[in-house]
């Protein structure tokens, strides 16, 4: 095996552990834990390997089936592409030490169906980082949508209502995507990214290029959940598995903003995406604006925990559309430098969730209480990531909230400014109250036997490793913000920035 | 108004399109029954199928399956073959729709279980009760 090719094993190996993880996991449950994890340590470490190539070569193209690029489907790997395929590599792993605890539990005997999903879903995401053609990213688009579809249905009582929301919202927005980009083919006579920029720099700025790059950013918008499109996302994952939510929260939504900074950068160009139409950009910008206020003003609402997370996400991914429209370079750098922490800080807290929902079987606020006693480590964590939310230093989440303020004073957008330390300002809210009711209020009649005793109940090892991890994750992000953005996201800024 | 009306009958295929795919978005937000919605979502793909399928076409062409030899001596003559690129493409999307529709359907019959109805309305009333 040579490792030249290796990104495409990164692609391959979920790809072929699904189908290994479904017949074996037939014979026998005990191949499910050992192969999934095997295959997504496999990824992680090569996608490692490959960041520290790219880094130190350049981009690297890749040609399938040695078709040539303008024909054939290329696989780019640019690093802000190497820096998502570690991103979704690692969190998966985290997550699947998790996931295969509470789904032992939540689906007993159909593991190896749900880790089959899983493990397409894995191999969806990783082929968005990796491709550089337009039609085959609607392909991988939906192979992550379906398999998030079954994953997210095979949740009890409302799951499967909430799923087929998501199926309407997200088949619309997929739908959207494929229409613009066949305005594209219609103007340009290609699907290679590379080669739609070359030719869209020859011709003229037409209407049918701009209805091209407004259905394809409805359509991503969709997908991401940005704030008027958002309805279907609180329910989907608040009703997932808590197994398969660790896993899509983190990723889902922050690799479509990836996607849509990709779009901008590959297909389009930034100058025609934000300085042709200065009004759209600042009226993109306040959009965010208002998705941050009205997303995190919802979460004040939700009385369950992982509702009012699911809100939070929603919130977050209007930071991030916010910051790639504000069109400098610390809002794209306070953008990108989020993507990776907001993935961190939502693994976290869905992890701190599932083990919660482990012990107490409930996430309302009332089952919280003495939750600090009951449950200390992983409150320790839950307070990490919470923290991080917040924007409290040293915690990874301040670094990226700063670049994105700064962006947003560059640009002077203060209406962005202003929602994002409003939303701070509400998580610290959300947050304390969470903290209140776990660590002061004492649940006793939660307990049967006395009120001086208070057991210590932890989650179990498997799914109180990757909880620290992750937490430990969030602060080594934070101290190493600087090397982080230096050396990788300035170069992961593409170019003409 | 003869303008338009010349407009719309030089691309009348495209016209029906947006037609269909507003058919589709009706039945999609308008429709309060599950299954409705679903055949919403299925005409809406058509729609775009057809757009791309179109977008090949030239009066008078053929085929796309040229003679080996021919081609390689006399190379092709452009306007004698249709593009068949987008159907290649539309052959994807219609695999990508058939696998939404199966999973959306296997979803609506766990519905089905849960609620005993796929009227939204009714299952809306269950869900607040």
């Amino acid at each position: 095996m040579t490792t030249s090719n290796l990104h495409i094993y990164i692609l391959a190996a979920p790809l072929l552990g699904a189908f290994a993880v479904n017949l074996l996991g037939r014979l026998s449950r005990r191949w499910v834990a050992p192969l999934t994890l095997g295959v997504l340590g496999y990824a992680t470490i090569a996608a490692l390997v490959v960041l520290a190539r790219v880094l130190r070569d350049g981009t690297i193209s890749y040609t399938v089936g040695n078709w040539r690029p303008p024909f054939g489907i290329e696989l780019v790997i640019d690093p802000l592409g190497a820096l998502m395929l570690l991103l979704i590599s690692a969190v998966a792993l985290t997550a699947t030490f998790s996931s295969l605890t509470s789904i032992e539990r939540e689906l007993p005997g159909r593991e190896h169906l749900f880790f089959t999903m899983y493990l397409l879903l894995i191999a969806g995401l990783t082929g968005l980082a990796l491709t550089g053609d337009a039609f085959n990213l609607y392909v991988l688009l939906e192979i992550t949508s379906i398999t998030t579809y079954g994953l997210i249905a095979m949740g009890r009582g409302r799951a499967p209502l909430a799923s087929f929301n998501y199926i309407i919202m997200g088949s619309i927005g997929a739908c959207f995507y494929l229409l613009g980009v066949g305005y594209l083919y219609l103007l340009t006579g290609t699907l290679n990214m590379a080669d739609i920029a070359r030719i869209l720099q020859g011709l003229q700025e037409t209407a049918a290029l701009a209805t091209a790059f407004a259905f394809i950013l409805v359509g991503l918008w969709i997908k991401m959940a940005f704030f008027p499109l958002h309805s279907w996302l609180p329910t989907a994952y608040t009703q997932a598995p808590s197994g398969a939510s660790v896993m899509i929260a983190p990723l889902m939504t922050k690799v479509t903003v990836f996607l849509m900074i990709r779009v901008i950068f590959s297909i389009f160009t930034p100058t025609y995406a934000f300085f042709h139409h200065p009004g759209v950009q600042a009226g993109i910008v306040w959009a965010a604006a208002l998705a941050i206020v009205c997303a995190s003003a919802l979460a004040l609402a939700q009385r369950d925990l992982k509702r009012m997370l699911t809100y939070i996400i929603v919130a977050e991914v209007g930071y991030m559309v916010g910051g790639v429209w504000l069109a400098n370079t610390q809002g794209m750098t306070g953008a990108i430098l989020h993507i990776v922490n907001d993935a961190l800080m939502t693994l976290c807290l869905f992890l701190a969730a599932a083990a919660i929902i482990y012990r107490t079987g409930s996430l309302g606020f009332d089952s919280l209480q003495g939750l600090y006693r009951r449950m200390p480590i992983t409150m320790a964590a839950f307070t990490v990531g919470a923290f991080s939310m917040i924007g409290i230093p040293p915690t990874a989440g301040f670094f990226s909230k700063w670049y994105l303020l700064l962006g947003g004073i560059e640009a002077s957008q203060w209406g962005y400014v202003a929602a994002l330390v409003f939303s701070s300002l509400v998580n610290a809210v959300l947050f304390f109250r969470i903290i209140e009711i776990a660590y002061f209020r004492t649940g006793e009649a939660g307990h049967g036997h006395g009120h001086a005793v208070v057991r210590v109940e932890e989650a179990p090892l498997m799914m109180l490793a990757p909880l620290v991890l992750a937490a430990l994750a969030l602060i080594a992000v934070g101290f190493g913000s600087g090397p982080l953005v230096n050396g990788v996201i300035r170069l992961a800024i593409p170019g003409g920035f | 108004m003869q303008g338009i009306i010349a407009e719309i009958v030089a691309k009348y295929n495209y016209w029906i399109y947006v037609v269909l795919m507003m058919i589709g978005f009706y039945a999609m937000i308008g429709k309060r029954n599950l299954v409705k919605k679903l055949i919403g979502l299925n005409i809406f793909q058509t729609a775009i199928i057809l757009f791309y399928v179109s977008t090949g076409v030239k009066r008078g062409g053929g085929i796309p399956i040229v003679d080996k030899h021919a081609a390689l001596t006399h190379g092709i003559d452009p306007a004698t073959v249709v593009n068949p690129l987008p159907h290649v493409l539309m052959l994807t999307a219609i695999v990508v729709g058939v696998s939404v529709t199966g999973v959306a359907l296997a979803v609506l019959l766990r519905v089905y279980r849960e609620y005993g109805t796929l009227e939204e309305d009714e299952i809306l009333e269950k869900i607040g009760k």
